[in-house]
This record gives C-alpha cells, structure tokens and sequence, in this order.
C-alpha cells in the first residue's frame, strides 16, 4: 500500500475493499456517492493513480457503463453507488447483466449497522432487494470479511456463466480499521457450494455429435453469447468453415462468427433473416452453442426447429433442456466442446452440405435483408448501413438502446468481431446504449465507439452527456430520431390498428399524439437534441436529408471529441421481418 | 407426482429467504419446506416436497445447484428413504368420548401430551399417509387445531456430506437424458 508505510498503521474496511480491486484487475471504476459511500470515495481518491473513478450522472449510467467496459473487455466490470435510492438506481442495470450474464461487480454503501432494519434515512434492503436479480450477493457484517467477499465476488461474477455480483457495505464496516498486518489480501475463499468448473466433454459425446454431423443433410448452428463469454469466436469459426455448417446468431451472439462471411445466416429470430429462420426450421441438426432457446428466437416452442436433433451445449446446466428437449446435451465450455470437436473432425465427417448451400443460396436472394429508396429522407436502415460502409474498417466499437434501432442495427451492421455489439439483449433496457459506449470508450480510448440510439432511449440516458464532456470521452452518438417510440408504434400499427397510444414523444397538443396528423416530421423535432448536447458541452448537428448525411456522418466519425448527429427519420418504418410473438416461421411478415 | 428433494445449505443468514424467493418466481409447486440443522454447524439441511412432473422437477434441482449458498442438492425418488412428518393437534373432549380417543391414538403410535378441561393435544409423527389417516379418525371428535412440520427425510444406506457432492449421481442425471 503507497499510503500505508508502517507495519504498525491501521486499514479500514474502504481502504481493503479498495485495495482488492485495485489487486483483481480494476483499472476504472463508475461511482456516484453519497453519505453511506464516502468512506469507499475517500479511498478511491487516495489511490487515483492505480484506479481511475468516474462519476456518472446517474447510477444506472454508471451501472450500464461498468458493463460496456465488461462486455467489450470480458473483464469484470465494477460500479459503486450509495445506499438507498443509490444502490436502488443499479438495480435495473444489476438485472440487465443478469440476463445477458455479464460479469458486474455492484458495490454499495449502507448505512451502519446499529441502524439496519429501523427504517433509517437512505436505508433499502439491497440484498433483499437484489436476490432474484443477482448471480449472488454480499452484505459484509464484518471488517475482516472484506478482503475475502471481494475476492469471492470477483471469481462468482467472472466465472462458470457470468453474472452479476452485489456487494452492500455498511458504512461502519468501511470505517472500521485493523492493523495492516492483519490483513490477508489473497485469502482463502470459503464457497463449498460454488463449483463452476465442469468437467471436460467426454470423448462419447464428442462421437455423437461427430456421427449426428456425418449423417446431416441440413445442418445449422445456432450460436449465442455463451461463445462470446467462453471466447470461442476463433474455434467456432474454424469449426464452421471446416464443416461448410450455415451460422445463425443471436443478437447476443453477433460477432461471433463473421457477419460478412458467405456462411453467415446473420441474426435468427424475431427480427431475424428469412434464410436463418427457414434454415433453422428445415435443418435435420441444430448445433445450439451457447444459447438459451429463448423465446425471442424461438417464437412456438414446439414448432422451433421440430425436424431435426438438436445438440445443445451450455456451461449452465439448467439451461439445457430448459424450454427445449435436446437429443445431445451437453454440460461444457462451449470452447474447449469446439476444441475437442475440432482436433477429433476427420474429412469423412465432413457432410456433402451441397444440396443444402444452393437452398440457403435460394432463400438469400429471394429475401435478402432490404429497405426502401425513400427519396430524399434517412430511412434509419440506410443510416445504419452507410455508418457500416464508412467504419467497418476503423474496428468499431457499437452500443445500442432499445427497440427498432436496436433491431435495425443488429440486421444492418455486420459485426465480424466479438465484442464489438453492445445491446441489451436480454432485459431490453432502454437507455442501454449512451452509458455503455462511455464504459467502452475508458476500456478502449483510441477506439471508435458510436452509440446507435433512438430519440426514446436516448432521453432515458441523456445525463451522460456530461460525463462525457467531463471525461473526455469522445463517444459518437447516432441519434435516429422520429420523434416516436418505434418499436410500440410499430406494433401499434400492426396489431393494434395504429392507434397511437402514449407513443409520441413530442407535445399533447400536436395531432400526432393521437396518429392524427399526416405523417410528415416538424420543422422543429423535439427537444432541441443540438442545443442539449451544446449544453452539455458536446458538438452536435442536426441532418435531414439523404444528401447531406454521409458527410455529416465523416465529420462527425473523424471528430476527436464526444459529438452528436441529430438524424430525422421517419417513423413509418417497420423492422422487417417479423415473427409475431409465439408465432411460427410460416407466419413471417417480410413487408 | 411428489418428490423429496434435499439440500445441504451455508447455515447464513437469508440463504432460505434466497431459496423460497427462487422457488415461488419461478412458480415451483413447493408442497412442504422444513429447515434445519445438520451434524455441521456450518451447513443446514432443507427438504423439500415438490409437486412437478420430472422434467419440472430436473429444473428445481439444477436452479436450486445454482445457488451459491446450495452446496448439494439430492434427489429421493427411487432411493430407499425413511421419511417423517410431525404434528401436534388439539381435538376436542366435550362429547366425553376421550377413552376413544386415547385407543386411537395408540393405535396410530401417537402420545398425548397436554390434557385440558375440554380438549387433548396430540403428537403424532410418520409417513404422510399415517398422518392422513389419523387426521380422518380424529375428525369426528372435532379437530380445534393443529399444526404440521414439513416432511423430512433421510437416506437408508448413504448418507449426503458435502464431501460428496462432487462426484455422485447428480452430475450424471445433468447430462445423460440422452
């Protein structure tokens, strides 16, 4: 400790907590404090030059960002608030990483603990409260405990399936001291009932899955976020090359394997391609790697895939056989599965998949994703794709709230890295997007990070724009602006009889609150986007037409600082294609 | 179908709190729950009775394995187990018929453990289905209270450690549905 120079000084609970960050790896940590965290600020303060503090604006900002630095790191990302209505604004992010298995570290401040239970000023029940939300969680009663629950925390949030980890600190264990020798900063860890190491696929099962391979006709592999968490990008790709096995992804999967490589089905599902979903339903084998058969993908449980075996591979063993049976299943990193799948493939194994490319070939250019030429407006599927065209090069970095842009973005921005999308996959959380490209940028400085926001979500993260000015974080915004929630309006208009319903963002008193006007953008969208971010500190334009926005669109990727492109669309949009909920591929709307 | 599920558990605080949480937001049919120590102080033991078919079943174990506070999860069905349930009832005297119902309660290897002017209290322990049964007896004397423990129940010829739980049958059930 640089601040500790005598055997004989003293350490408190924050300083130790502080401390074992520092030692697991933290290098920036998203804080925002209050009366029950200052002990833990005072610390961080002390150790500015090992580990760099970042105020957000608000703790959920903070929250999303500790996960765009864990997402685009796969490294644990670390968030702190104060008790009460502090730790409570984590909770919608804590849930978040939960459902996309994030590796988070929430801390907490807490008021003393003479006091818990009397109802107390800033008192919440953090470990009540977060239970269902959590991988797991600590409420540290005892100085002494610090070092260990730190570092219990770090290994359950970092391993097996990733989660979430809470851990809530009265603020009397942050002031309490002990010497400095007494201390154990890599102490024995005291989890009898934590055991996420699983055993290596077995050579039979390897055979089965070989076999089922050889005897496929129509084989596809559908892969999701466990490849990206197990880092098994590299392997998968090797492994479909070498079998010529079509790859569908989840939206937490995209990435994994090449977007523009020939064999990709891109996204399946709901807003997923044509192609990726009849080859899905028409496949004899479905290798499921690191999915959750969650039923955004699957849309009828029992019609989802209902011809052909279905090997599923998961670290999570209650994930298998979950909603779906499966013929193979397999409890395994889905790495080290490729691995041993990979060194155990010979080239008889390898199915004549013939047939079956010239089908896919079919279906790919009878429905390939498309929009329309709308004359002089920005269809948001065109700013998306020209946003592709100008930096697919620059190994960009994109975050995403929540809704059509999110679905657009997933269908148009083809991702040939892991890591590289950021959504809200599980949970769909909007306001996702701005707070994770700020956690991306610290973890990655130099990069290009471009949030593809819509004008809903962005309002619900719109604070950290400060942040960003405050921290010299050049994050670029892509504000896809049609003044509706697009995602609502979209169902509003295709099962609702386009009844507007609380889906326009601008004034009551404008007619198309009620989707009673002719559909056409004011002159004056709301709010004033340009001057918010000018406000705040932060370059921003507004474009509206096609003409001027791939420029617009150079500027502001060539910009060194944190900048804002206001882009009006229109709101008539539809994602495309679409299969109702609980609906089956032969349902699919294409227009 | 009922089953018998048993967990060794971290005896701390709010690890039960965790585990009714999971099981009712995950809308598990829980029959009964019964905490309690183990020979370890530092482990505690819950059985539960699950009302699932098997596959619902396999589910509650592996969410349950997924706690980290759960150490070890085992599963009776088709194991040779003794179970027991307990309860204490208090059945009313006023007909005077209590001579019928000490007989009763020998029969049934019951004790009563209180006598009032008007009533007696009865402890009786067993299978569910003796219980059953001795409930239906008594009804006719008018039952005014009672009160049951969840169902515990224990292994005949192997006894469930956290040592053991890294390498028995559990494991196996996770992956050979195949």
């Amino acid at each position: 400790m640089a601040t500790v120079e005598k055997a004989t000084q003293t350490i408190n609970g924050a300083q130790i907590l502080i401390e074992m960050l520092v030692r697991l790896g933290t290098d920036t940590i998203y804080a925002y404090p209050g009366g029950c965290s200052m002990p833990l600020h005072q610390a961080l303060r002390e150790q500015r030059d090992r580990i760099r503090t970042i105020l957000p604006r608000h703790e959920q900002g903070g929250c999303f960002a500790a996960q765009g630095i864990a997402r685009s790191t796969g490294q644990v990302g670390v968030c702190m608030a104060t008790s009460g209505p502090g730790a409570t604004n984590l909770v919608t992010g804590i849930a978040d990483a939960k459902l996309d298995s994030i590796p988070l570290i929430a801390i907490t401040g807490q008021v003393p603990q003479a006091v818990i239970g009397s109802d107390a000023f800033q008192e919440t029940p953090m470990v009540e409260v977060c239970r269902a939300i959590t991988k797991h969680h600590y409420m540290i009663t005892d100085v002494r405990d610090v070092a260990r629950i730190v570092k219990e925390a770090f290994h359950i949030a970092s391993t097996g399936r990733p989660g979430p980890v809470l851990i809530d600190v009265p603020k009397d264990v942050q002031l309490d001291s002990i010497p400095l020798s007494d201390v154990d900063f890599d102490p024995p860890m005291n989890l009898p009932g934590y055991r996420p190491e699983v055993r290596a696929i077995a050579p039979e099962q390897v055979r089965q899955v070989i076999a089922a391979i050889r005897r496929s006709k129509r084989p596809v592999l559908y892969v999701g976020g466990g490849c990206i968490q197990s880092e098994a990008s590299e392997e998968l790709t090797k492994f479909a090359v070498r079998t010529g096995i079509p790859v569908a992804m989840t939206v937490m999967g995209l990435g994994v394997f090449p977007g523009t490589h020939p064999q990709s089905l891109h996204m399946l599902g709901m807003h997923g391609t044509v192609y990726a979903n009849y080859a899905v339903d028409q496949s004899d084998l479905l290798l499921a790697f690191g999915v959750r058969f969650d039923d955004r993908v699957t849309g009828k449980l029992e019609e989802f895939a209902k011809h052909g075996k279905i090997v599923h591979i998961d670290i999570d063993p209650s994930e298998i056989h979950k909603n779906k049976e499966a013929h193979i299943p397999i409890h395994a990193d889905v790495r080290e599965a490729l691995v041993a799948l990979n060194a155990a493939l010979t080239e008889e194994d390898i199915p004549d998949l013939s047939e079956w490319s010239h089908q896919i070939a079919g279906w790919k250019a009878k429905f390939p994703l498309g929009y329309a030429d709308a004359g002089d407006a920005i269809l948001q599927q065109y700013a998306i794709d020209e946003l592709w065209r100008q930096s697919h090069t620059m190994d960009t970095y994109i975050t995403v709230g929540v809704g059509q842009h999110q679905m657009w973005a997933a269908q148009f921005y083809k991702f040939d890295k892991p890591r590289r999308w950021l959504s809200s996959s599980g949970l769909g959380t909007m306001g996702f997007g701005l707070p994770a490209a700020m956690g991306v940028q610290t973890a990655h400085p130099n990069a290009i990070v471009v949030d593809i926001d819509g004008d809903g979500s962005f309002q619900m993260n719109i604070q950290e724009l400060a942040t960003l000015h405050c921290e010299k974080l050049p994050v670029k915004i892509l504000l896809l602006n049609n003044q509706h929630l697009g995602m609502v309006v979209q169902w509003e208009d295709r099962f609702m009889s386009g009844r507007r319903a609380n889906t326009y963002l601008g004034p009551i008193d404008h007619p198309e609150a009620l989707g009673e006007g002719d559909g056409s953008m004011p002159d004056e969208t709301f709010p004033n986007f340009v001057a918010i971010a000018k406000g705040y500190g932060v370059q921003a334009k507004q474009v509206r037409s096609k003409a001027e926005y791939p420029k617009a669109l150079a500027e502001m990727l060539a910009s060194k600082e944190p900048y804002l492109l206001d882009v009006i669309c229109p709101y008539q949009e539809h994602v495309l294609p679409m299969i109702p909920s609980g609906r089956t591929v032969r349902e699919i709307i294409i227009e | 179908m009922k089953h018998v599920l048993s967990a060794l558990v971290m005896n701390q605080p709010g690890v039960l709190a965790h585990i009714s949480g999971m099981l009712a937001s995950r809308a598990y049919n829980i029959e009964s729950l019964a905490v309690g120590a183990t020979e370890n102080p530092e482990l505690s033991r819950i059985t539960f009775v699950v009302n699932e078919d098997e596959k619902k079943l396999d589910q509650v174990r592996k969410q349950l394995e997924k706690i980290v506070t759960v150490v070890r999860v085992q599963d009776f069905s088709g194991a040779d187990y003794v179970e027991r349930d307990l309860m204490l009832m208090k059945v009313s005297t006023e007909n005077g018929r209590r001579g019928e119902i000490r007989e009763l309660v020998d029969i049934f290897r019951g004790r009563i453990v209180d006598v009032g002017a008007s009533h007696v209290m009865i402890e009786i322990s067993g299978r569910e289905s003796k219980i059953d049964a001795f409930i239906d007896r008594m009804r006719e004397f008018g039952i005014l209270e009672m009160v049951r423990t969840g169902r515990i129940a224990m292994m005949r010829d192997r006894t469930i450690t956290e040592e053991s739980g890294v390498d028995t049958s559990c494991d196996a059930a996770t992956t050979s549905k195949s």
